[in-house]
């Protein structure tokens, strides 16, 4: 049994909840991770797969560039982009062993998520002001779903991420190894809904 | 298992990371870990440049058709979405039991992807 | 059995059976002392939001049951208008007078009932039962793990499906009623349709979340928490069953979700995701943008209600594999190619959707290739029913009542199965779609199929969770009244449906020159089976809730042993009837051979138990026995 068996006092200690199961080679949350991520490509495929339909069976498509915020989008880009590698930085400090630069690391990546958010608030209220809503066109109303579904996404990661900033850090005191595959695992997620923006924004912005 | 005499940074907290090493763990070494930081600031550099190519493409051929314009930009993003499945999420060495599940996903996503152009393809009476 | 094998106790010999009885009373000691010594949990962690996968499995199955009354309930009402439609009921009072002035049940009223007979019986009801109640109790189990993967994450998924279902019966009282698009919910009728609707979408997002919570647990659990020893080729059926299972839910269900956001962007948004340009409603043109496409939602709904049907049948396939292997003492006749086929059941599920929809404009090569699937997808679910009707050859069969359910799935499920071939070809769909023999069809496969299945694992695996059994002649009663009942109420749907009756009509189709006759001839009949249905449960309700209240007083039936069915797989061999509140197994088991050793020739009983290391040694009555080494390291 594991030193720290003994923290969770009640609680009943699940094999491999840590340490890779020998002949898989993974934790449970990491084949969990990713199952819940292919449950994702399936709903964001399913959006794809109708905003493919509703298009191509439409007599005509409004297009993106023409009245969204491309620079913006641009921007929001690169700041998904960035918060990713912020992730994996953060995850390999932990590796290492430094608590302290993980969670600077992983406060850049809230903080570019929040970025990210304001931006999009912003180029939503823009819509609104010119009087551009869901139920205008089947584009708006395909853009604001998506966009909006990602941005509930982005809105989950930085709860996570928060959580294990602030009361999630006490893990590392004993289960240091735990904790890092907890940013591991959250990194994937956020991995995963920094590549939906990579597809979204060319689909939305620039078709 | 990380080497608790290579971290001798401030701040380090090396207790509990002695030991209990695994043989099957994907633990690396304190240079591997710094090598994949390198490798993870160069797919970041290599995403900014795509990103820009991709607005400049967007820019470069709004003259042409729309068919060639979403070709090529769905190329730049499923290269994006390479660099960052294989590296960010390191899929490129990654265990079997994961591969097997992605590739049965991307069956079923092909599957679902093809149902508008089932849709279209063969209306009723052609 | 008279063998009464000795082992040794520490430093003394003791008759097995008496050594596995102390060691119990051991066990519960202990657990009382802990329960002294702080580590009592409290009543609300233990019962309300426990996070033990046994636990969680008895909340989801009793919550599920009572889903399935109250669905049988909304039918029942539904089958006294359509058996004498128009004339006053007392119990439809119940309804109110806005849905049932003076006992006459109105059409919308009716239209509801369907539409949430259906919704119940299958997102609420069956799926529940089969995979949260069954899956959880047993999958942990049988495959030796002491609990799921993600406990807490096993916790939130019980409680994001009791919401989602008290949404569901809330909408009830939603002004205009509950939901009446039917359980398929198409647009745009469903778009139009009274503001129930909205709350059967937000129902609908709980209770996928939940099925996807559930569904990777129990892959993570299945593919990381298996015993040592124990290959994929050494599950017991059931847990084949579930694994495929769990791959279906997590990866059908996503499609639904997104359809089931459209549809609410659509309602509460005002957008045009499944409204055509130029709709007129009541007369007055909407003032939507359309452009939208019905058979969007069309697509979407079946990608996922597909795989949906082999959600509801794999598990009881599992279930009836699992019975008949123990109540004929012999192996799974073909368990590899059953494995097999239910894999590639489960993969083909997924392309064989638009065969409902041949009726919406879909060209003849769209068709002929779903038509092609559908017609690949019967051939290993024949594999399966073949190789368990095989099973039964040279058996010398125990008839228990689990083994008469199980035994009743094999013919029900083979009508349904075989019904449904028409229903996938193209040329027979044109005139039996939408009709009663469409309705006849998958309810042999869910009702007298899946639901047997059900009542057939929970006679067999009663003694697991509680330590007594249910009555058995109470249990035969229960059997042979549901069964002809049951086949009284759906034979005749073929007969009406290839007389061209259609479904969901009001009153069965009296109004109908053609359907008249056939129909005033079956439906009063099909409506006394139904009540006598109903009153077949009664039986099974009482003797379910006396010995369930009975075991939770702890009477338990101390003679019954911890294997009353002398079975093979680790849930009964490995552990104790109830199993250790914490943990599961005294100590992890380790698997040595397949899940069916039965009537193994030369062994001297006619069950060797998975996890038992030498082939001669008989396993002891009344559970395996466990050195006192098991009770030092509970103390840890």
């Amino acid at each position: 049994m594991d030193a720290h068996a003994s923290v969770g006092h009640a609680e009943l200690e699940i094999p491999y909840n840590v340490h890779p199961r020998p002949d898989t080679g993974v934790y449970n949350a990491k084949l969990g991770v990713w199952l819940f991520l292919a449950s994702e490509v399936m709903l964001f495929g399913a959006l794809f797969s109708s905003l493919i339909l509703l298009r191509t069976g439409a007599e005509s498509w409004p297009r993106g560039y023409e009245f969204l915020n491309v620079k913006l989008a641009t921007f929001n880009t690169f700041i998904l982009i960035l918060s990713s590698v912020t992730v994996v930085m953060a995850w390999s400090h932990l590796r290492l062993g430094n608590l302290k630069k993980g969670r600077i690391y992983i406060s850049a990546t809230v903080l570019c998520a929040l970025i990210f958010l304001t931006a999009k608030a912003f180029e939503y209220s823009h819509e609104f002001h010119e009087h551009r809503f869901p139920k205008t066109n089947n584009f708006l109303a395909i853009y604001f779903t998506m966009t909006g579904l990602h941005g509930l996404h982005i809105l989950g990661g930085v709860i996570v991420f928060l959580y294990f900033l602030g009361p999630g850090a006490k893990m590392w005191l004993h289960e240091a190894e735990r904790y890092t595959n907890r940013i591991e695992v959250v990194g994937l997620y956020w991995h995963f809904v920094d590549l939906v923006w990579i597809f979204l924004f060319p689909i939305l912005y620039l078709m | 298992m990380t080497d608790p005499a290579a971290a001798v940074e401030a701040g380090v907290d090396v207790h509990e990371h002695a030991g209990v090493g695994d043989p099957n763990a994907h633990h690396h070494s304190p240079e591997q870990i710094r090598a994949e930081m390198r490798v993870y600031l160069a797919v970041f550099a290599g995403l900014g440049v795509l990103t820009a190519v991709t607005v400049g493409a967007f820019y470069a051929l709004r003259s042409f058709p729309v068919r060639t314009a979403i070709i090529v930009a769905l190329i730049i993003a499923s290269i994006k979405g390479f660099l960052v499945a294989g590296f960010f999420m390191h899929l490129l060495s990654e265990k079997k039991v994961i591969y097997g599940i992605l590739i049965l996903t991307v069956i079923f996503f092909i599957f679902l992807m093809t149902l508008p152009f089932g849709h279209h393809a063969n209306p009723f009476g052609s | 059995m008279g063998l009464r094998r000795q082992i040794r106790v520490g430093s003394q010999w003791m008759y097995a059976d008496e050594a596995h009885r102390a060691l119990r009373e051991a066990l519960r000691v202990m657990d009382d002392e802990q329960a002294g010594h702080g580590h009592h949990q409290s009543f609300i962690r233990r019962y309300v939001f426990s996070t033990d996968h046994k636990w969680i499995g008895i909340q989801y199955g009793f919550t599920a049951l009572c889903f399935l009354l109250l669905g049988f309930c909304l039918m029942i009402l539904m089958r006294l208008q359509l058996g004498w439609p128009g004339q006053p009921f007392g119990v439809m009072k119940l309804l109110g007078e806005l849905r049932a002035p003076g006992g006459i049940l109105l059409p919308e009223a009716y239209n509801q009932l369907g539409a949430m007979h259906g919704t119940i019986m299958i997102f609420l009801g069956i799926v529940p039962l089969a995979v949260g109640a069954f899956g959880n109790y047993l999958v942990p189990l049988q495959i030796g793990a002491p609990d799921m993967a993600f406990p807490k994450l096993n916790m939130v998924s019980y409680w994001c499906y009791l919401p989602g279902g008290l949404i569901m019966l809330a909408s009830f009282f939603a002004p205009g009623g509950t939901a009446q698009s039917g359980w398929t919910s198409y647009p745009p009728l469903s778009v139009i349709a009274s503001q129930g609707q909205t709350w059967w979408l937000v129902g609908m997002v709980f209770l996928i979340t939940s099925s996807l919570l559930g569904s990777v647990n129990f892959i993570v659990t299945i593919i990381q928490l298996r015993a040592k020893g124990l290959s994929y080729m050494r599950f017991p059926f059931f847990v084949h069953a579930q694994f495929v299972t769990s791959f279906l839910l997590l990866l059908a269900f996503p499609p639904l979700e997104a359809a089931a956001v459209l549809q609410l962007m659509d309602r509460v948004a005002g957008t045009s995701f499944f409204l055509p340009s130029g709709l007129v409603v009541s007369g007055t043109a909407l003032t939507n943008a359309g452009g939208g496409n019905p058979l969007l939602w069309q697509h979407l709904f079946w990608f996922l209600a597909h795989p949906e049907v082999y959600v509801l049948i794999l598990p009881a396939m599992g279930i009836v594999a699992e019975i008949i292997a123990n109540g004929t003492r012999k192996p799974l006749w073909g368990y590899k190619s059953m494995v097999f086929a239910t894999v590639f059941l489960g993969f083909m599920s997924f392309v064989v959707w638009a065969h409902h929809m041949f009726l919406t404009g879909m060209g003849t090569t769209i068709s002929a290739f779903f038509q092609t699937t559908t017609m690949i997808i019967s051939i290993p679910s024949v594999i399966i029913l073949s190789s368990l009707f095989i099973s039964l050859w040279g058996g010398s069969i125990r008839f228990t009542t689990p083994m008469m359910f199980a035994l009743a799935f094999l013919p029900m499920f083979g009508i349904g199965g075989l019904t449904g071939l028409p229903l996938g070809l193209a040329a027979a769909d044109i005139h039996l779609h939408d009709t009663y023999y469409v309705i006849g069809h998958f309810h042999y496969v869910v009702a007298p199929g899946t639901i047997f299945a059900m009542f057939a694992g929970i006679y067999y695996w009663f003694p697991k969770a509680t330590g007594r059994k249910l009555n058995e002649f109470w249990g035969r009663v229960h059997f042979w009244i549901s069964f002809v009942c049951i086949n009284g109420i759906f034979f005749p749907m073929f007969a009406q449906g290839l007389a061209g009756v259609s479904r969901r009509l009001y009153d069965g189709g009296m109004q109908y020159q053609h359907a008249k006759q056939i129909a005033s001839q079956t439906n009063p009949f099909m409506s006394i089976c139904a009540i006598g249905l109903l009153v077949a449960q009664v039986p099974f309700i009482f003797n379910f809730f006396y010995n369930a209240i009975a075991a939770a007083f702890g009477n338990r039936d101390e003679g019954l042993g911890s294997n009353p069915w002398e079975a093979t797989t680790m849930e009964w061999a490995a552990t104790t009837s109830p199993p250790l509140a914490h943990g599961n197994f005294e100590v992890l088991p380790v698997v040595y051979r397949g899940p069916y050793e039965y009537s193994v020739p030369g062994s001297a009983v006619d069950f060797i138990p998975q996890h038992q290391a030498e082939t001669a040694e008989p396993a002891p009555r009344g559970g395996v026995l466990l050195p006192t080494t098991a009770v030092a390291m509970r103390e840890n």
